[in-house]
C-alpha cells in the first residue's frame, strides 16, 4: 500500500476497522446477552453469552450444567439454558425427530427463538449425546442398596 | 442463611443455586438487613431446596421439580418435607397475604366479584380433608420410547391435610349462570421466559368437579400456612384430576362457558390418545383427550427397597393406595412375580380422595432374592397393571404395580 497517499490510506485502514466491528457484531448477535448477574431477573428472551466453557470441564462433563462435553455444548448452553435448567435436557431421552418436537414446541408455545443454522447442530448434540436408551417394558431393580433390617 | 450479615453475603449465597431467578434484581438490593423473603428463606440450602429431607430428589431446579422416594412417604399424612414439588414457572417472589386477593369472573359468572384472604375466611364454613395430589406424570420415567419432560418415578405423589373453604360456596355466593361449563385457574408465577404477558400455567376443572364437597379453595395445610413452594397463600385442590388442575397462588378464577383454554389446558398437555396406539405413535392433538382421572395405584413405603433378612425372618409390609375414582376395595402382593397374589389388610378411607392403609406380614419359604410387588384394586375392579400401561407421547398416568427389593441370606 506504499504507493497510495497517506490519508486514501488511512481511510482504508478505518473503513476495514469498520468492517471488521460489523462482522463481529453480526458474528456475536445472537451472544449479545452477558450471563445475569447475581440475583438478577430478567427477561429470557435470547441466549446466554457463553464463555470459558472449555474450562468447566471434567470427566468429559460440563460441571457447572452436567452436560455432556461434546461438539455443540456451548450452543446447548447458550440456547437451552436461558429458560430453563439443563437438567429438564439431561433427564430426557430422545431421537433428533424427538428432540425437534420438543424444540418446536417450546418455539410455538414458550417464546423460545428461532436457532437458525445452529439448530442443527443442536439437534446433532441433543440426539448423539441423549438418544434413547432400550431398556424393555420392565427391567430389573437396579441401584439397589442393601441394608439390614432389623426385626 | 439465616441471619445475612450484609447484602454482598446475601448476594453470594443465591448464586449457589439458581434461587436468584427467583428474585427480583429490586427486592435484592431493597433487602433489609436480617430480612429474607419468604420464598428465599425456605429454599435455604440448595442441598435442601424449600426445607425438603435431604433425601428428596431434585429433578429440575428451573423450574423446581423435585420428587420423593417411596419410602420417604410412610406417613398417613404427608408432612411438608416430603412432598413433591412440581412446578411448570417461577414461584411468585412478593406475596402479601394481607393483599392478597381472588376475584372470580369469566362469561359464565353473574358478576365479577373480589374477596380479600380474610373475607374468604370469615364469610365461608371451613373444611378439612386427606387429600391424594399426584401428578399426571408420576411414573412417565418408565415409558418406552421415552416420553419428554420430567422424568417422575414413583414420588411425585402426596397425601395431606388440606383445609380451606369450598369452591362451590365462593361459586355459589358470586352466581353462576346454567351455561357454565368449566372453571379456570390463574396463579401468581411467573413464565420461565420471563414474559409478564405469558401464564406458566392456567388449567381448571369442570363445572361438577368445581362442585364435589372435597374441592377446596385452600388456604392450610397439615395445620400451617401452606408452604410457599405449595401455593401459599391460595391454591385449589381437585384431588382425583392430575395435581395439575390444583392451581398455585390462585388470584384470579374465571367460570368459562367453555373447556377453559388456558395455558397447558389444551393436549398434548395432560391429554393422552384418545384411541390406545402402538408405542411411539406420533398423535394429533385433536386425537388426544384430556385426563379427568388418576388411576388405581399404590405404593409400598414401609420397607425401604433392599431389604435383607435373616432365615425365617417375618417381613412387615406396609404403604398406602388410592385412585380418583371412588376407593380401593382390595390389596394383594406377590412375592413369586405375580404367580401367586395374597391379600392384604386394607383400611378404609378417612374421607373421599385421601389415600387408604394396608399391611402384610409375609413370610419367605426359602433363602434368596425376592421383589415384593404390590396390586391396589378399585370397587368397580380396576387394578393395576404389573407392566406399564398404554404408552401415550406425554408418558402420563403410569400405575403399573410398585415393587422392592429382598433379600433372604
Amino acid at each position: 500500500m506504499q504507493h497510495l497517499p497517506g490519508n486514501l490510506r488511512l481511510l482504508m485502514g478505518a473503513g476495514l476497522l469498520v468492517l471488521m466491528l460489523i462482522g463481529f457484531g453480526i458474528y456475536f448477535q445472537s451472544f449479545t446477552e452477558a450471563p445475569p448477574a447475581d440475583g438478577e431477573i430478567r427477561n429470557a428472551d435470547k441466549p446466554l453469552a457463553v464463555e470459558g466453557v472449555e474450562n468447566e470441564i471434567k470427566d468429559g462433563i460440563h460441571e457447572p450444567t452436567g452436560f455432556i462435553a461434546s461438539e455443540g455444548l456451548d450452543l446447548v448452553i447458550a440456547h437451552c439454558t436461558a429458560c430453563h435448567s439443563a437438567k429438564l435436557v439431561t433427564q430426557n431421552r430422545a431421537d433428533r425427530e424427538g428432540w425437534k418436537k420438543m424444540i418446536r414446541w417450546m418455539q410455538a408455545t414458550q417464546n423460545l427463538w428461532e436457532l437458525g443454522e445452529q439448530e442443527e447442530a443442536i439437534l446433532d448434540y441433543l440426539s448423539e449425546n441423549y438418544a434413547p436408551v432400550k431398556t424393555g417394558r420392565r427391567p430389573p431393580l437396579t441401584d439397589i442398596e442393601w441394608y439390614e433390617l432389623k426385626e | 442463611m439465616k441471619n445475612p450479615s450484609n447484602r454482598r453475603h446475601f448476594i453470594k449465597r443465591t448464586t449457589l443455586s439458581s434461587l436468584g431467578a427467583l428474585l427480583g434484581a429490586e427486592i435484592v438490593y431493597a433487602l433489609p438487613e436480617g430480612y429474607l423473603p419468604l420464598a428465599l428463606s425456605q429454599e435455604k440450602d440448595p442441598a435442601t431446596p424449600f426445607g425438603k429431607h435431604e433425601e428428596m430428589v431434585v429433578l429440575n431446579d428451573q423450574p423446581w421439580n423435585v420428587e420423593a422416594q417411596a419410602h420417604l412417604l410412610d406417613d398417613v399424612v404427608t408432612p411438608a418435607d416430603k412432598m413433591f414439588i412440581r412446578n411448570n414457572g417461577i414461584i411468585p417472589e412478593n406475596i402479601a397475604v394481607d393483599k392478597w386477593t381472588l376475584t372470580i369472573k369469566g362469561e359464565s359468572s353473574r358478576q365479577e366479584k373480589t374477596y380479600s384472604l380474610e373475607e374468604l375466611k370469615a364469610k365461608f364454613s371451613q373444611h378439612s380433608y386427606h387429600l391424594v395430589l399426584e401428578c399426571g406424570g408420576n411414573g412417565r420415567s418408565e415409558f418406552y420410547p421415552p416420553a419428554d419432560g420430567n422424568q417422575w418415578t414413583v414420588g411425585a405423589v402426596s397425601c395431606a391435610k388440606w383445609t380451606g373453604i369450598r369452591l362451590r360456596d365462593v361459586l355459589q355466593d358470586v352466581g353462576i349462570q346454567d351455561n357454565a361449563v368449566y372453571i379456570g385457574y390463574y396463579g401468581a408465577d411467573t413464565h420461565l421466559s420471563r414474559d409478564p404477558n405469558k401464564n406458566p400455567i392456567s388449567r381448571g376443572i369442570p363445572i361438577s368437579k368445581a362442585m364435589e364437597d372435597q374441592t377446596l379453595l385452600a388456604f392450610a395445610m397439615n395445620d400451617r400456612d401452606i408452604p410457599i413452594a405449595h401455593g401459599h397463600p391460595l391454591r385449589l385442590i381437585a384431588s382425583g384430576f392430575p395435581a395439575s388442575v390444583s392451581g398455585k397462588w390462585i388470584h384470579t378464577l374465571a367460570v368459562r362457558d367453555r373447556v377453559h383454554d388456558g395455558e397447558k389446558m389444551a393436549p398434548p398437555s395432560y391429554a393422552v390418545p384418545c384411541e390406545p396406539v402402538e408405542p411411539g405413535t406420533n398423535v394429533a392433538n385433536e386425537n388426544m383427550c384430556t385426563i379427568d382421572k388418576m388411576p388405581v395405584k399404590s405404593l409400598i413405603t414401609y420397607p425401604k427397597s433392599g431389604a435383607i433378612l435373616r432365615e425365617n425372618q417375618k417381613l412387615n409390609i406396609r404403604g398406602h393406595a388410592w385412585t380418583g375414582s371412588q376407593n380401593i376395595s382390595k390389596m394383594a402382593y406377590s412375592i413369586d412375580f405375580g404367580a401367586t397374589w395374597q391379600s392384604c389388610n386394607l383400611r378404609p378411607a378417612v374421607n373421599p380422595y385421601a389415600w387408604q392403609q394396608f399391611e402384610a406380614e409375609i413370610d419367605f419359604p426359602q433363602k434368596g432374592y425376592y421383589e415384593v410387588w404390590a396390586k391396589a384394586t378399585d370397587n368397580e375392579g380396576n387394578s393395576q397393571p404389573m407392566l406399564p400401561p398404554g404408552w401415550n407421547p406425554k408418558g402420563y398416568l403410569n400405575n403399573a404395580c410398585h415393587r422392592i427389593a429382598i433379600k433372604v441370606s
